[in-house]
């Protein structure tokens, strides 16, 4: 074997690593959603052993903290390596991996042994087992080690090759992390007071602190992921149709944009909460609104590539060029279906971050469906597109039934309009999130939400079809077919290469030290008021 | 880097949008006082039974049609579980809990809070329909949060 192919080889076993335990999380995940949705829709009754609740927290934590992260760290690590080629040593990404594993398996087993029932928001001072918070600190510190190897990766990239334009790819991996050092700070520094409390070495906590630090974190929880789809949508979806990356400098300037906008947003969490200023919540409307525009910029770029392939085929007109599309190509069209998806999910988010619609919302099951036509839909519908591009160039061997891949595609999306969209009804009639049963002793308003509650139970089970069959395909794919593909990855080109990006957007690290600034500027306001003024410290306890 | 027209178009087509999206916020905020719930009165969450006016919750009556409400939410029960109000009446909402946290959220309404430990939280609304309301938690506090909730009668 050529050192080259030995070297893939070693990389690939890290990818395979991170986004088969992304599978895992996924499928799991899926598990204990189907049994919370029948739960709540009452189609079955929570044992005692195992209540709602808990199933509720495995769900939210194995979907959005484990899956995603473990996705987006194998994706990212796979587009690095691939794009700068070497000899090099991959203990950084077993030590990201096994870090997050162990956090991962901490948190669950507390969790399933009923010692952390706190869904995955962990809301203090409900008070979960110190091992929680700990595994939760772990899985973070895991993806930090990924980000240091990335950069590393970048640095080595630029001093072979000082000035040249690091490649697109690389650098919205490299984006999407930096972005989510600055973020993950929030969440880490709750972690800082969360421990001792939990432990007992701490008396009690500042409740108003640890969510102010929780939502620093909790909103750019939500752009990692939806870079981590970015990165797919410009770079590796056009590879699909024939397509180019519409503009270099626009792809860049829209990373930055998200690099600089995603954190100074998280008060649009906390409108119907105490203790914040009014004008802190009007001027986190702002800037939450300000983080629409890099979306906005990706809506044109993905169209305009569309339309640009398209012509190219003699194709004119917008039903051509949709039609021109590979919508029977499993890794095109579950990319797709989460762009339409996308779609519902930014206009929902507007009103969700509008400092006056949100009272009509807030803590509704409307944004449990907003979120799952969001993280549910873009994102996660993506990874796994992205999941039946990459697995074939990390295993070496041929999709295992495409056909069901296809399948799967469709599922996902009919389940995932019925289940979100009857979110989102019976939210505007007051139905609440995260509850057990919603009968409220016949109340007449309880009543009118039960025919949309089933109609997302029935999506669920859509879903969790649909989760199934892809697991089937990328198990099939390791274990059945023979190695026949080519590990080797190309990535979309810009369209114009002679178009010169301007060099300030190159500089990642810059962009980050800005996005500190100014999420410092916009959290000085709400932070400093607190902390002139912190209030009493609550106890904590366990309540489940 | 060359940026095409037609982008230029769609960005300007974006931004006026979301523009005019906060400048309706503001007008409702401003002319219309449509604001989100809130306040500055912290509590201690081990005093709140001894502390006025929690350790008395309930209905309040201020004047001909304006009322204060005085609610200790807390694992699993509002209280007061019932108040009667007459239609059209003004209530004002004060909130806050002794344990961890929890919801005040009147289904049909916008009554909306996050009710945190140590703070008292604010909300104002006018009843214009007559009708049993239901008064619910919508913030998991625990393993009976769905039997948490309340009736407000507008008479």
């Amino acid at each position: 074997m050529h050192a080259r192919e030995r070297q893939l080889h070693a990389e690939n076993r890290v990818v395979i690593a991170h986004v088969y335990t992304g599978t895992a999380a996924l499928v799991l995940g899926a598990f204990f959603g189907v049994l919370q949705g029948f739960s709540r829709a009452g189609a079955i009754t929570a044992p005692a052993w195992f209540d709602y609740y808990r199933m509720l927290t495995m769900h939210g934590v194995l979907m959005a903290l484990v899956f995603t992260t473990f996705f987006i760290t194998g994706l990212s690590l796979f587009v690095t390596y691939r794009s700068v080629p070497r000899a090099r040593s991959l203990v950084a990404g077993w030590i990201g991996w096994g870090t997050m594993l162990i956090g991962t398996a901490m948190a669950a087993v507390t969790i399933l042994a009923g010692q952390a029932t706190v869904l995955y928001t962990f809301y203090a001072p409900l008070k979960a087992s110190p091992y929680f918070y700990l595994g939760a600190t772990l899985l973070v510190l895991g993806t930090w080690v990924v980000a240091f190897e990335i950069f590393a990766n970048l640095a080595y990239f630029r001093r072979g090759a000082p000035g040249k334009p690091i490649p697109l790819v690389l650098f919205c991996a490299a984006a999407t992390f930096v972005m989510w050092i600055v973020a993950t700070l929030g969440v880490v520094a709750e972690m800082g007071l969360l421990i001792p409390w939990a432990f007992g070495w701490t008396p009690g906590i500042n409740v108003m602190l640890t969510r102010m630090f929780f939502w620093y974190f909790g909103h750019p929880l939500v752009y990692f992921w939806i870079m981590g789809a970015y990165i797919i949508w410009y770079n590796i979806v056009p590879t699909r149709y024939g397509g180019n990356v519409f503009s270099d400098g626009l792809t860049r300037l829209t990373f930055v944009m998200l690099i600089l906008l995603s954190t100074p947003v998280g008060i649009h969490h906390q409108f119907m909460e105490p203790g914040i200023t009014g004008v802190w919540k009007a001027l986190h409307t702002v800037t939450t609104y300000g983080v629409a525009i890099p979306s906005f910029l990706t809506a044109f770029a993905i169209f305009a590539s569309f339309e640009l392939a398209a012509i190219a085929k003699g194709k004119r007109g917008f039903v051509a060029t949709v039609l021109s599309l590979p919508w029977s190509d499993p890794a095109f069209s579950a990319a797709g279906y989460g762009m339409l998806l996308f779609i519902a999910g930014g206009f929902g988010g507007l009103i969700n971050a509008s400092y006056s619609m949100d009272t009509l919302v807030h803590n509704t099951i409307w944004i449990v469906g907003h979120f799952h036509v969001t993280v549910g839909g873009p994102a996660a519908l993506t990874f796994v597109g992205a999941a039946y591009w990459l697995i074939p160039k990390i295993t070496g061997r041929a999709l295992w039934n495409p056909g069901l891949a296809l399948l799967q595609t469709r599922l996902w999306f009919v389940g995932m309009i019925f289940m979100s969209f009857a979110m989102h009804f019976a939210g505007l009639l007051g139905a609440p999130r995260r509850t057990a049963e919603v009968a409220y002793m016949g109340s007449a308003v309880a009543h009118s939400w039960e025919p949309y509650m089933l109609v997302a139970a029935a999506g669920g089970i859509v879903l969790f079809l649909s989760v199934m069959a892809f697991a089937a395909v990328a198990i099939g794919t390791l274990l059945q077919n023979e190695h026949s593909e080519s590990m080797e990855a190309t990535f979309a080109i810009p369209a114009d290469p002679t178009d010169r990006t301007p060099a300030p957007l190159q500089h990642l690290f810059r962009w980050g030290a800005i996005a500190l600034v100014l999420a410092v500027l916009a959290y000085a306001g709400p932070l400093g008021e607190l902390l002139r003024n912190p209030g009493y410290l609550a106890p904590g306890m366990r309540t489940w | 880097m060359h940026i095409h027209r037609y982008e230029r178009w769609w960005m300007a087509f974006g931004i006026t949008m979301l523009v005019a999206f906060l400048a309706i916020i503001a007008v409702a905020a401003v002319a219309d006082n449509i604001n989100p719930p809130g306040g500055m009165q912290q509590v201690d969450p081990a005093k709140v039974a001894s502390t006025p006016p929690f350790d008395h919750p309930g209905l309040r009556r201020l004047a001909e049609g304006k009322y204060e409400a005085y609610y200790v939410v807390q694992v699993f029960s509002f209280t007061p579980a019932a108040v009667t109000v007459p239609l059209g009446s003004t209530v004002t909402f004060y909130v806050t809990s002794p344990d961890v946290v929890h919801g005040f959220f009147i289904a049909g309404t916008d009554v909306n809070m996050m009710v945190i430990p140590g703070w008292v939280n604010m909300q104002t609304h006018t009843f214009k329909k007559r009708g049993t309301y239901l008064l619910l938690c919508h913030e998991y506090c625990g393993i009976g949060h769905q039997n948490m909730f309340a009736k407000i009668e507008i008479r």
